[in-house]
């Protein structure tokens, strides 16, 4: 994964954390996880899954926190 | 071509009245029952009796002056004009005695004795109202004469009798690219000046002088229709009872001799229109009277600007390429598609079955868009399907989806009728949506408030009669702010309609929302600041909305290509709940659509993660829907969205797509990036009319069909499905959703559709908000809005009525969050973008039509003060740059825009508004953040590098080899 792609993936999950943090927080978490289960390609959870796999650096913490509930996807 | 019988197509003579109470009165003997306020002349038109007219037609209020449509009544003096006199309970009205035919004949003489007689060379022959009347009245001789020598007092000959000129005949005005106006033909009956008023609500016309001297006029006393403020919509030459004003395309071919319904594939509102015929020769487009989109009006688009159909640019052969470098190589259908089929499968059998995908598009019919997410989903075997609504509408369908449980609007457009207060906000129907904008207007000129949210003060600001009560000129990018804060206001004023809350909406989370915005920092004061709108502003346009009356909000791109589009269009199903305005006439969320079939497109499954009628992918019992009715299994994962599916090819992963009729290079944003990610695929396959920007990146090139050579259907703004008909065979031999079908076969499918209607029925038996649609359901009521099934057998003009379709309306809090994309040193000002009047989208049709002559260039827009900084003038090239790229165009000062704030177009590809736009986007639905770009302006000598290079490319790329 390119630097830009991983840049990118930061910033859309931590977009979508952003408008989920406004709700009750297991609302927000529940919501999060569903969001990106919902819309997000298994390639793009795959690029997310390897940063939060490295830590999660430059992620929101909901994200974080949510990451158990997304759907890993199987290697290919 | 299939037949089909025009319903009651004639002229009433003079609007219907709306009342209740009926009137029973005697015609010529014949009793008959009408609502009061049904002028004579109308009521005799239901009896069928056509009483002589010249200066009425039934969608312009009466006016009396042609004095041929006189009556008598029983009882009463004189013989009043039919048109102006209403109906009164037990009067006996006599339509033909020997008085009246005097009458008539008397008046029509005078008329012919100032007309020309050339009616066998005149461009209206055999469509002229004023031949058909002296018809009627028994004309058989004109008396009248001019003095064998001296001064000849007519308007229609060139010179007098004497062989002087004569002062009182005008030249014809030929200056608008469609239509003439020839003076000498006017009969004065006022019906272009109050089309003009009335109907489209320009005002461009006039009457001048007064008496002998009266003639029409358009603009000031030197303009003529081109300089005037005329907008070309046709509502004069339509509403032309001679042939003064007349289509120039009719004075070249001749009449029409049949006519096929069809609908407009321009923008959302979805115009019915007659498409006048004669052989396979499109004569003209007349816009269809009981159409209920635009009840007979039109824009100078749908109603002129077909020539693109018939342009020498159209690609009529297929074609194909090794390499994008190479020239392109002219083939049969077959070679084509099986060069495409097996490239295709040659991908996926290298890269994976996720390797390849489609767009569909949002101006081909929903049948065919409907058979290409078929395609990825059934012959692909995957979800990898998206659509231009991507780029639009798609944070309406989340928004309106979370609040209210539908993904559409929840009006009509009749709707407007019944506004008090419309609240319009990132939309200008004016440009973009012309005939809504001209009920809109309507409405406003007869006392509906405007509140206009915008940072530009567009067209809809102000017009003839009427001015918006409050214009929030807010930055870009702060649309969740001033929403918020209008919410805040009603909410801590309580002004909020808790009756309605309480019974439809849910309690709990409603009071979660006010504990939310009534938050100090949501006041308009505390926003101001950021958003730039006096705090009072606000506050006023928030007690308007909320306790004007029935409130309407009308919202378009503006609201929706943000990086907080989709909490944008929360905000405003918020404000339409907390004040009840929903589910009534006159009030609603309406979303204006683009496209032609944005809505359409969305219904049929053109998203990554839903099936036809918004139904996820991942629910097994909607998948095994589609996989008893394919036969194949359905994947359960979401797809690429086409933002995604870019990045995936930069990342090598995604390396096939099928285009059909949309040019992401022009429309989407981040060129550069775009044309990154298409240089890397390896197979590009673009369906359209043209050879569009898209295309230089492609390998295969399908030559598509436009809307006149097909049978299908369009789902305008309204959800409203209306028939588009075959008007002439394909051009390039075959309709758009054969080739798909073609193409699928080719691939392995087994598809044997032999007509469109057999698609719709596959998407009434899988889709249960389509169930009941079918092409004679259609057929019968001329059109249909969606949810139509069995609870609503003939559609549904609006939505959530008796409650929300997700059962309790959801209040869902809507935090501001700036975007990324911020001013600073390097590019401190704000572009935002477009449309105009007279181009649509990125202008492949309309730039192909004579409507350049309104707008041949697209044009920055800075305020006087920026340009003073930086030393520009009007007209001057400049450098427009941002972090994603840099343009050249020229300047247009104006203080319509707010200082910081600059503002351009789309339509031109030698402009490339899309190199300057970044990849941010909406954080539910990758919809780009179009609507904010931060940038510089500067000072400039021509074209950029990045223009001249992308020409030199462009000009390589298209070069076509002929079949040998």
């Amino acid at each position: 994964m390119s630097a830009n792609t991983a840049e990118k993936i930061i910033r859309m999950a931590n977009q979508i954390a952003m408008f989920m943090e406004t709700k009750p927080h297991e609302e927000g978490l529940a919501g999060l996880a569903n969001h990106i289960n919902d819309f997000w390609e298994p390639r793009m959870r795959t690029q997310l899954f390897a940063l939060l796999d490295q830590g999660g650096a430059g992620l929101r913490p909901l994200v974080i926190e949510a990451a158990g509930r997304i759907r890993r996807p199987q290697a290919a | 071509m299939k037949d089909f019988i025009i319903p009651d197509d004639r002229d009433f003579g003079t609007p219907a009245s709306k009342s209740k109470t009926m009137v029973t009165l005697t015609i010529d003997g014949f009793d008959v029952t009408v609502p009061e306020g049904t002028s004579i002349m109308r009521a005799a038109a239901e009896l069928g009796i056509s009483v002589p007219k010249l200066c009425a037609s039934d969608n312009l209020e009466a006016f009396g002056s042609c004095r041929l449509c006189l009556v008598e009544i029983e009882g009463r003096n004189g013989t009043p004009a039919s048109c102006t006199t209403p109906v009164a309970p037990g009067i006996k009205v006599k339509t033909q005695t020997g008085k009246l035919k005097e009458l008539r004949k008397g008046v029509m003489e005078l008329y012919i004795s100032d007309h020309p007689l050339d009616c066998l060379t005149c461009g209206a022959n055999g469509d002229c109202e004023l031949q058909d009347m002296a018809g009627a009245v028994g004309l058989r001789d004109v008396r009248y004469e001019a003095p064998p020598e001296g001064r000849l007092a007519n308007h229609f000959a060139p010179r007098e009798t004497s062989g002087l000129a004569n002062p009182e005949w005008l030249p014809k005005d030929d200056s608008n690219p469609y239509f003439t106006f020839e003076p000498s033909k006017c009969i004065v009956c006022n019906r272009c000046v109050r089309a003009c008023e009335e109907v489209q609500g320009t005002f461009a016309l006039t009457i001048e002088g007064r008496g002998w001297d009266s003639r029409v006029h358009a603009g000031a006393a030197t303009d003529n229709f081109l300089t005037s403020d005329c907008v070309s919509c046709g509502a004069c030459v339509q509403a032309c009872p001679t042939g003064t004003l007349n289509e120039k395309s009719v004075i070249d071919i001749g009449t029409p001799e049949h006519s096929v319904l069809t609908t407009c594939a321009y923008c959302g509102v979805g115009c019915q229109f007659k498409a006048e015929m004669r052989g396979d020769e499109l004569v003209r487009m007349i816009p269809y009277k009981h159409g209920k989109a635009n009840h007979g009006h039109s824009c100078v688009k749908g109603r002129f600007a077909y020539g693109y159909a018939a342009h020498k640019d159209r690609i009529l052969n297929p074609m194909i390429r090794a390499s994008i470098n190479d020239p392109w190589q002219e083939v049969t259908w077959d070679e084509a598609l099986t060069y495409a089929a097996d490239r295709m499968k040659a991908l996926q059998e290298k890269y994976g079955r996720q390797s390849i995908g489609v767009i569909t598009s949002s101006r081909c019919t929903n049948e065919e868009t409907y058979l290409v997410q078929k395609l990825t989903r059934a012959v692909f075997r995957n979800n990898n399907t998206d659509t231009c609504a991507r780029v639009c509408h798609s944070p309406t369908g989340y928004g309106l989806g979370q609040t209210f449980g539908t993904s559409a609007g929840t009006q009509d457009f009749d709707s407007v009728e019944h506004c008090d207060v419309a609240l319009v906000i990132g939309a200008n129907p004016h440009s973009a949506h012309p005939v809504f904008g001209s009920r809109l207007k309507k409405r406003l000129r007869h006392g509906a408030k405007l509140i206009l949210v915008d940072p530009r003060r567009t067209e809809m600001y102000e017009g003839p009669h009427y001015k918006a009560a409050h214009h929030l000129a807010l930055k870009p990018g702060t649309n969740v702010a001033i929403l918020t804060a209008l919410a805040h206001v009603i909410v801590t004023e309580k002004l909020y309609d808790e009756a309605f809350i309480r019974t439809r909406c849910d309690w709990d989370e409603f009071q979660d929302y006010m504990d939310f915005v009534a938050e100090e920092r949501h006041s308009p004061e505390a926003v101001e600041a950021f958003t730039g709108v006096p705090a009072a502003e606000v506050r006023g346009a928030a007690r308007l909305y909320a306790t004007g009356g029935n409130a309407a909000i009308y919202y378009g791109l503006g609201v929706t290509e943000h990086s907080q589009g989709s909490t944008a269009v929360i905000a405003i199903a918020n404000l339409a709940m907390l004040t009840g305005n929903i589910g009534r006439p006159g009030v609603g969320v309406n979303p204006l659509r683009g496209q032609n079939n944005v809505q359409g497109s969305c219904d049929m499954g053109s998203f990554p993660h839903e099936l036809p009628g918004y139904r996820h992918v991942k629910n097994p019992e909607v998948r095994a829907i589609y996989e008893k009715a394919w036969g194949v299994e359905i994947d359960p994962e979401p797809g690429l969205r086409i933002p995604n599916m870019l990045d995936a090819a930069v990342e090598g992963t995604f390396k096939g797509l099928y285009c059909q009729g949309e040019d992401i290079l022009q429309s989407d944003p981040d060129t550069k990036h775009v044309a990154a990610g298409l240089a890397a695929m390896e197979c590009v396959i673009v369906h359209d009319i043209f050879l569009n920007e898209t295309a230089n990146y492609a390998h295969v090139f399908f030559p598509g069909s436009t809307f006149l050579e097909k049978d299908g259907t369009f789902t305008n703004a309204e959800r409203r499905i209306n028939m588009v008909r075959k008007v002439m065979a394909p051009r390039a031999q075959y309709a758009d959703w054969e080739v798909t079908q073609m193409f699928a076969n080719a691939m392995g499918a087994d598809w044997n559709y032999t007509h469109p209607s057999q698609i719709m029925d596959e998407i009434a038996m899988t889709t249960p908000s389509f169930a009941g649609v079918t092409y004679e359901r259609i057929e019968t009521l001329g059109s249909v809005q969606w949810p139509c099934n069995e609870k609503a057998p003939e559609g549904t003009p609006l939505v959530h009525v008796d409650g929300f379709v997700r059962g309790k309306g959801k209040f869902i809090r809507t935090e501001y969050v700036a975007t990324d994309e911020k001013v600073g040193p390097r590019f401190p000002l704000l572009l935002t973008t477009g449309r105009i009047l007279s181009q649509y989208n990125v202008g492949a049709q309309t730039r192909r039509t004579a409507n350049v002559v309104w707008h041949d260039q697209d044009v920055l827009e800075i305020h006087p003060h920026d340009a003073e900084d930086r030393g520009i003038r009007q007209g001057d090239w400049v450098r427009l740059a941002s972090r994603s790229g840099e343009t050249t165009l020229r300047a247009e000062i104006t203080d319509k825009v707010s200082p910081g704030v600059v503002y351009t177009t789309f339509h031109h590809p030698d402009t490339q508004a899309n190199v300057i736009t970044t990849d941010f986007s909406d954080w539910a639905t990758n919809c780009p953040e179009y609507k904010v770009t931060a940038v510089q302006v500067a000072p400039s000598n021509g074209p950029s590098e990045w223009q001249e290079e992308y020409n030199a490319q462009a000009a390589l790329s298209r070069r076509i080899l002929a079949a040998e």
